[in-house]
């Protein structure tokens, strides 16, 4: 075997950590203030106030709901299977933080005498990754909703397990009319072909349209909240859990809702790239600085968006969920797929 | 091997399984970090359990039997169909990467691929097989 | 010790502990996540082998799918009969012969491999498990198998139809 090749540094090794924690404790940070901008932005549209009593203007709302979830009493229900009922809120949370790996956050910045990366790892395989963490998520869902041994929660597990199972074919078929624009699997070069001409959005309009509906299923937001309708399922798949591991479900949900956002502006809306902006002409550290604050920019969107959507949209019937979902997205993914196809073969005059 | 070189490797998208190195790093950072936090959140937490307390909820009725029970068969048609229909996208996936190269030729096999799968698409909607409501 | 020998090894033995605890566990959920333990040290193995897109298919479909349907089909079954119903003398003698079928495959798959004895395996090299090289291969060599698996999809769409819907 080769032992140079696969030989790694430490100093490499520590850049990569940091950036890791980095990343990890932002999302989680990220995900925190989105519970807070949800129930701000729910009273904005229902002219409230919303939560103003802990902190200046109750910023700090939301340290206060995380430690109260992390000091409540732990409850394992005495018919559960205790093993894999610690085991599903365990694989949700592990999965959520798994997705941000290859998303990169703006280009490389030089610290140190060294240059670095802003993306954790650029694989070659990079979408289909994400595309296979996201397929991962569906067990925590599965796991902890069976092991809780309660009908309400395995009815939720079951029916959220089949709407992530659907809205993934779609999701996935919409992605290949988008590869097929750029050629290449990996995040980094789909924005850095954003940056040198326009973004997918305007080439991809309803393979977009196709993908933020999935993603909406995907994260099980409103209007496709399902697994949590609570006036059938009194509280979903995670209705007997309790401190923490009721915590990493409701995290795990916004962490799928920020991730799904980053993707979203990675995919269609240019990542890093700041529109009408030549990123040559400043410093390299400048231009991360920027990037990342134009994708941020693009995350808080979708992110307000998602709560938009929330309060906007009624809860959809299950039928009509899968019937959403198997018989009008995944025909229209197709016919998206083969259109641009034959339009880019045409266009090239092959 | 000096790290110059390896950067280098690793800014020019080396394409090999070094780049995977950092995922692992970070699944085993993730793992230690969900089970550090369970673990504490089961340590700090107030422990009074009452053989109440530790029933399953059903809406305050109390419950009868258990949940392993037989469920709706068409939560395994969907699960079934999604397996199928999910080997068919991963097929697209390496034509999707090539579909340029390949140029009509490659265009017209995914097209009598795409066909016989809406075939037996529409065979399982005639069949009623993703029908909901009985 | 490289770096590659400690996950060969350790990646070995996930996958073996893996797949003997999918036989030696009782609850059959256990089962399912062990097996998808020993899917995950398999695609670690081919990324050893720099075969990635082989690796994440095998976690989307093996571990995403179909472990998924799976678990759908345990959570579907009545889990709560405590002993097994005693199978009768035929169906004992059909899964003997099934099983030993298979174990003299695996006897003679171990019996080829010998001559792979003094070979090293391309690792971490070689561009053929890239996404763009199996491609071509697959659209260009292999395209009539291609086809012809699009046949096999449609017969296992109507058998899955058949079996599930009974009216």
């Amino acid at each position: 075997m080769n032992t140079i090749l696969l030989a790694f540094d430490l100093a490499l090794f520590l850049e990569k950590l940091i950036l890791i924690a980095v990343i990890i404790f932002a999302s989680l940070g990220i995900a925190l203030y989105t519970t807070f901008a949800e129930r701000k932005v729910a009273a904005l549209l229902q002219d409230r106030s919303g939560p103003n009593r802990v902190g200046p203007f109750g910023l700090f709302q939301p340290f206060a709901d995380g430690l109260k979830l992390l000091m409540k009493e732990e409850i394992i229900p005495n018919t559960s299977n205790k093993f894999l009922f610690i085991l599903g809120p365990f694989m949700a949370m592990t999965a959520a933080l798994m997705t941000c790996a290859v998303i990169p956050w703006g280009n490389q910045v030089e610290m140190f005498g060294r240059t670095i990366q802003l993306q954790i790892a650029d694989i070659n395989i990079g979408v289909l990754y994400v595309f296979g963490v996201v397929s991962l998520g569906v067990y925590g869902m599965l796991i902890g909703g069976w092991a809780s041994n309660n009908k309400f929660s395995l009815m939720a597990a079951l029916r959220g397990a089949s709407q992530a199972i659907s809205y993934e074919l779609a999701m996935g078929l919409s992605l290949i009319a988008l590869l097929m624009l750029t050629g290449s699997l990996s995040m980094k070069t789909i924005v850095e072909q954003q940056m040198d001409s326009y973004w997918n959005i305007l080439y991809q309009p309803l393979g977009f349209l196709i993908f933020i509906i999935c993603v909406f299923a995907e994260c099980n937001r409103t209007p496709f909240d399902l697994p949590e309708a609570e006036n059938e399922l009194n509280f979903g798949y995670h209705q007997e859990y309790s401190s923490m591991k009721l915590g990493f479900y409701l995290f795990a949900e916004y962490i799928h809702m920020f991730i799904g956002s980053a993707v979203m502006s990675t995919l269609y809306f240019g990542g890093y790239d700041v529109p009408f902006l030549d990123e040559s002409t400043l410093s390299s550290n400048v231009a991360a600085l920027v990037g990342i604050a134009s994708l941020m920019a693009k995350i808080v969107f979708f992110l307000f968006l998602f709560m938009w959507v929330r309060w906007t949209i009624p809860r959809f019937r299950y039928d009509q969920l899968m019937n959403l979902g198997w018989k009008s997205l995944i025909p229209l993914a197709l016919f998206n797929m083969l259109l641009t196809g034959a339009l880019i073969l045409a266009k090239s005059g092959l | 091997m000096l790290w110059t070189n390896f950067l280098m490797n690793v800014s020019t998208a080396s394409n090999t399984a070094v780049d995977y190195f950092p995922i692992g790093i970070q699944l085993i950072f993730a793992v230690g970090f969900v089970a550090t936090m369970i673990g504490v959140s089961a340590l700090i937490g107030p422990k009074r359990q009452t053989s109440d307390k530790l029933q399953s909820f059903e809406s305050g009725i109390e419950s009868v039997g258990n949940a392993r029970q037989p469920m709706a068969i068409k939560y395994f048609l969907v699960a079934i169909l999604f397996v199928l229909f999910d080997v068919e996208v991963i097929f697209f996936y390496p034509y999707a990467i090539n579909f340029r190269d390949l140029g009509w030729n490659g265009f017209f096999a995914v097209l009598m691929f795409v066909s016989l799968f809406l075939a037996g698409f529409i065979y399982i909607i005639k069949k009623g097989a993703l029908k909901w409501e009985d | 010790m490289s770096i590659t020998e400690i996950l060969f090894w350790f990646l070995s033995a996930l996958a073996l502990v893996g797949a003997l605890m999918v036989v030696l566990s009782r609850n059959p959920v256990h089962s399912v996540l062990w097996l998808v333990a020993t899917f995950f040290a398999i695609s670690g193995h081919y990324i050893l082998m720099n075969a990635q897109f082989l690796a994440i298919v095998n976690i989307i479909v093996y571990a995403g799918a179909i472990m998924v349907l799976f678990l759908f089909v345990i959570m579907l079954m009545n889990l709560n009969s405590e002993a097994e119903p005693r199978k009768s003398w035929m169906m004992q003698l059909a899964g003997v012969l099934a099983g030993g079928c298979f174990m003299m495959v695996l006897v003679s798959l171990v019996r080829q491999t010998a001559e792979l004895g003094g070979k090293t395996a391309l690792v971490k090299e070689g561009n053929i498990g890239l996404i763009k090289q199996l491609g071509m291969k697959l659209f260009s060599e292999y395209t009539v198998p291609f086809e012809i698996s699009s046949v096999l999809f449609l017969s296992a769409m109507v058998g899955a139809v058949v079996i599930g819907k009974k009216d």
